[in-house]
């Protein structure tokens, strides 16, 4: 009650500021426990990368375990170095070819007005809202029934189509977001500087547009890295990092996925992390 | 990485007047390449899995099919099948309202109570991703497994119905909620970030309380957030099969994605069955879509 006798400024009841207290600090709890949930599969494998286990790496063995063994040879498993250079080749492809094709479709979609506007807009939001075994089926009827014909096999070359198809609309809808916020005085401003159409273009719009065809392009790699059940539709006998694990869980995944997995989160946790810092020390204080 | 964030932000009102440009063949010149992908490896496919969902099959040739307009395949595979599709629409659709009860708290306090925080909750989100999807699902698996802590735990308290959660329905809806919770995180977040903090200050400056604030002022202010996390969560859970595959049974938790993929890679001459079914899921997804997207008016998500 004393807190109601200090001023005469308006002030919440004892209760209500128990209830407002609760009410902030819940969001807070609930959010660092779905945090953690987050990342227990992730420290999961992280600890059975030290598993010494006999036939399948499900069971903790207490016997030589943690052990520093997948770690020091994590190509050791047949087939899981190829799969996870397979998955990186396919994801730069994909990634730079996704991100140069949905670029260009959202800066006509944002910068112009013309006939077929709205259909353009739809046709790259459709397949965002399609799921994904959709997609892969509709591809593997057509690779085999129709494209088969012109010599493409089910392969690399197919899993690298259809990434750059699913990755586009995620590249143009980022870069579009982008595209949508400008401040549009800033092109104004350097037109009224006497700066042709080009070098305002490249001067102004290119890099106050490019963090957002850099988010693009990893948002492209991430889902395209990741990627299994498109990729299992078209892949044919090709074997990703993903698939692989799949197609091993049944005879046991050896130790050396997890590896490849959990470091590949830190190499990418590493990654955004120097990201920021770069961007935190360019901005002009 | 705040690349995902954008998929919300890309369906909220354009900031500033729209300076798009008339005339000229400049757009056509953009739009070509990457419109001519979209047609050759989306609409192509697309119709060619029309095509053969209505092909038949070839008597006493397992595997092989002609051209036909067999609209029976359509009758039989949703008559044979309707199960799993009843099963993915509740799979997908629990998971989504978990995955909400989840994000939302999350969301906010990223919103408004992380303070200096925010970029490494936003990192704490994304980074799992890059663990593979299917190793993280397998890990739950283990981790919910009879002899695992969970299931223990349960069964020591008997609370458990039936006493497995792998192999159950639980363990699917599980694994959905778990696997697309980013994609309800991130635009709910974008929205609550875009929102005047002031406004919600707002509502308590005029008496309302707590829950009243956030029911009147908050939530609606978030709702092209939620809006859009709900569509992103609930299209590729409905579409899912490995969660199914790895964490569910035979027999009692198979979706239509499982259906899908084993008519077109287990069963001879699956195809139309399997395309037709696609095309169903598809049809029903995008009628699902745009119904809500004209109920809740949020038509800049196009």
């Amino acid at each position: 009650m004393s807190a109601a006798t200090q001023g005469t400024a308006y002030r919440p009841s004892t209760g209500r500021r128990i209830q407002a207290w609760f009410a902030n600090r819940f969001a807070l709890i609930v959010a660092v426990f779905v945090l953690l949930y987050l990342f227990v599969p992730v420290a999961y494998t992280f600890v059975f990368s030290f598993n010494n286990y006999r036939k399948s790496n499900i069971t903790w063995n207490p016997e030589g375990s943690p052990t520093l063994k997948h770690w020091q040879n994590p190509c050791g498993a047949p087939g899981v170095c190829d799969s996870l250079v397979k998955s990186l080749e396919i994801g730069a492809i994909a990634t730079l070819a996704a991100t140069v094709l949905g670029t260009l479709l959202a800066f006509a979609l944002v910068r112009y007005k013309f006939v077929g506007r709205g259909t353009g807009n739809l046709l790259t939001f459709i397949p965002m809202a399609t799921p994904e075994i959709v997609l892969g089926a509709s591809l593997l009827t057509i690779f085999v029934q129709g494209f088969s014909n012109v010599g493409l096999r089910l392969g690399f070359w197919t899993i690298v189509i259809a990434h750059i198809m699913f990755c586009i609309s995620f590249v143009v809808v980022t870069v579009k977001a982008r595209l949508q916020s400008l401040d549009p005085r800033l092109e104004e401003a350097a037109q009224d500087l006497y700066a042709g159409p080009g070098s305002t273009f490249w001067k102004v719009t290119f890099p106050l547009v490019l963090p957002g065809i850099v988010g693009a392009a990893m948002l492209a790699f991430s889902l395209s890295f990741d990627d299994f059940i498109i990729t299992n539709f078209v892949s044919g006998s090709e074997t990703t990092f993903p698939k692989f694990v799949y197609v091993s869980y049944l005879r046991g995944i050896p130790a050396q996925a997890n590896v490849i997995g959990f470091s590949m989160f830190v190499i990418a946790v590493l990654l955004v992390v120097l990201g920021q810092v770069i961007g935190n020390a360019r901005k002009p204080k | 990485m705040s690349a995902l964030a954008h998929i919300g932000a890309g369906q909220g009102a354009p900031a500033g007047p729209d300076t798009a440009k008339r005339g000229s063949w400049m757009p056509y010149l953009l739009l070509l390449p990457g419109m001519l992908w979209l047609i050759v490896f989306f609409v192509v496919p697309l119709v060619q899995l029309f095509t053969v969902s209505l092909q038949s099959k070839f008597p006493g040739y397992p595997g092989y099919y002609y051209r036909d307009l067999n609209f029976k395949n359509y009758w039989s595979a949703l008559t044979e099948f309707a199960p799993h599709f009843g099963r993915s629409l509740l799979f997908a659709g629990l998971a989504t309202f978990f995955a909400f009860c989840l994000a939302y708290p999350l969301a906010y306090a990223m919103a408004f109570k992380a303070g200096r925080w925010r970029g490494l909750m936003m990192i704490c989100i994304i980074a799992p991703f890059f663990t593979s999807f299917i190793l993280r699902t397998i890990a739950w698996r283990q981790i919910l497994a009879d002899e695992g802590p969970v299931a223990k735990t349960l069964n020591f308290l008997h609370v458990l119905p039936g006493g497995h959660i792998t192999e159950t329905w639980m363990a699917v809806v599980a694994g959905l909620t778990y696997n697309f919770l980013p994609f309800m995180v991130l635009p709910i977040y974008a929205s609550l970030e875009r929102a005047d903090p002031r406004i919600i200050e707002a509502g308590g400056d005029l008496y309302a309380n707590g829950f009243t604030t956030f029911r009147t002022v908050t939530l609606p202010m978030s709702m092209p957030g939620v809006l859009a996390g709900t569509l992103l969560t609930f299209i590729p859970a409905a579409g899912d099969y490995v969660n199914a595959e790895l964490l569910g049974s035979d027999r009692s938790t198979k979706m239509v994605g499982n259906v899908i993929e084993s008519q077109f890679f287990k069963v001879p001459g699956g195809y139309p069955t399997a395309a037709a079914l696609s095309f169903t899921l598809m049809a029903l997804i995008l009628a699902l879509v745009f119904v809500y997207v004209r109920k809740f008016g949020t038509e800049e998500l196009l």
